[in-house]
């Protein structure tokens, strides 16, 4: 436990550190909600339809360009062949790593989310969903992007190969989320989705660290 | 910090011990045994094979034959009992000296009060604030070795622990060495220094009949 809490401190200490990184991140987020309505045209109500579509494809976007910090760094500086040393496993890292990348990166992110409202025009009950389904859906989306930033961290000019290898894999993730904010095609549809982006988040959340510890085992030889 | 409480003993065996990368036979048929308050001094030029040898020992990388651990408990992880120093320096230059040294003492299981006595004895003591991406390469390893100190552990694989320090390092390097093994600690060590060590050791030149 004092291992996986050191991980946890390092990491938000790195964030305050290197916060420009997040900040830049964050104004990504938020500048891709804001080309929408020039892009599409000042038509309010498209705008106030396709919003939490919006938000979804910007926090994924955000999500993938701000994951090859993930491991990078450790693989580079040595960290990451000291931590196979560690008293805990190297999977016990990788979640607390993720734990960390959660609470510093897309947690700003989820707090940006209200000034989309703003300049799509959502009102409160879908901004409300959106929040819940971007809350439940995120933890999976990360867990999928720790697979791919794993499985590249040894390509030297891997940064770009992780996201889109990883973007099929969270069309799920993506549909579901959408699915439980979009008003349902059948009473109660919403609310499945909902489960199903639970479901989806909790496997993929359990199985990440197990495959991205493998991934980065091989990654040294 | 010369006087290191006894370490549990270990003893490392290796049995036709080989190594490919790629298609390259790096070294091959290395049989050891070295026994706690032993070190194994390995030297050859570079591209040998040494530090692929430290790899293999550590478990990073596949090898052929066999490698064994003797004295390990059975409820530890394998591995925690290892300290690996390689040319990378594990350390994050956005923070501090002693945040540094403070993740590594948690991680490994060190001792928090060991840090500062540390620190002093790798002549870091003043710089405990100051971000670690400012320390010269003689600081950095000095830090990076730090690392050992803080969290006591029977095995050291040091890959050229006395690159970039200059005299007075040398020594002081030498010193820790020496004090682990006579605390009963075991030492793999390359490079390309003669050190003079109190203890026993073994030498292994790799990379000659190639």
């Amino acid at each position: 436990m004092t291992g996986f809490l050191a991980v946890l401190r390092r990491e938000v200490q790195l964030a305050r550190v290197g916060g420009g990184d997040l900040m830049t991140l964050l104004l990504f987020f938020v500048l891709v909600g804001a080309l929408m309505p020039f892009a599409i045209g000042p038509d309010k109500a498209l705008l106030s339809r396709i919003a939490p579509g919006v938000v979804w494809v910007s926090a994924l976007l955000a999500l993938l360009l701000g994951l090859d910090r993930l491991f990078r760094s450790d693989f580079e500086d040595g960290s990451l062949r000291a931590f196979h040393n560690a008293t805990i496993s190297l999977e016990a890292i990788v979640l607390a790593k993720l734990v960390a990348f959660w609470l510093t990166v897309i947690l700003p992110l989820l707090i940006a989310v209200p000034v989309h409202a703003l300049l799509l025009g959502m009102n409160g009950d879908i901004l409300l969903r959106t929040l819940v389904s971007l809350g439940i859906g995120t933890p999976g989306l990360l867990a999928l992007g720790a697979i791919g930033a794993a499985v590249t961290v040894s390509l030297r000019h891997g940064g770009l190969i992780g996201p889109v290898l990883i973007l099929p894999l969270a069309v799920p993730v993506l549909i579901f989320g959408i699915g439980a904010v979009s008003p349902p095609p059948a009473p109660g549809a919403d609310r499945v989705a909902l489960l199903f982006l639970s479901a989806l988040s909790l496997v993929l959340v359990a199985i990440a660290p197990f495959v991205a510890g493998l991934a980065l085992r091989l990654s040294e030889d | 910090m010369t006087e290191f409480s006894a370490l549990p003993a270990r003893r490392l065996t290796t049995k036709a011990l080989a190594c490919r990368r790629g298609d390259r036979l790096l070294f091959g048929g290395i049989d050891l045994d070295i026994g706690p308050g032993e070190a194994l001094v390995l030297t050859g030029p570079n591209g040998a094979g040494k530090s692929s040898l430290l790899m293999c020992l550590a478990g990073l990388i596949a090898s052929e034959g066999e490698i064994g651990w003797h004295g390990r408990d059975e409820d530890e992880r394998p591995g925690a009992d290892i300290h690996l120093l390689s040319h990378l320096p594990a350390l994050k230059p956005g923070l501090g000296v002693g945040d540094n040294l403070r993740f590594w003492t948690d991680l490994n299981g060190g001792d928090r009060s060991l840090i500062a006595p540390a620190l002093e004895a790798a002549r870091l003591g003043h710089a405990t604030r100051l971000r670690a991406g400012l320390l010269s390469a003689g600081q950095t390893r000095r830090l990076s070795l730090c690392r050992l100190l803080v969290a006591p552990r029977p095995v050291w694989l040091l890959d050229e622990p006395t690159s970039a320090l200059d005299k007075q390092g040398d020594a002081w390097v030498t010193g820790l060495i020496d004090a682990h093994l006579a605390a009963g600690g075991l030492a793999v060590i390359a490079t390309h220094l003669p050190l003079a060590l109190a203890a026993k050791t073994w030498a292994l030149a790799l990379g000659e009949a190639a």
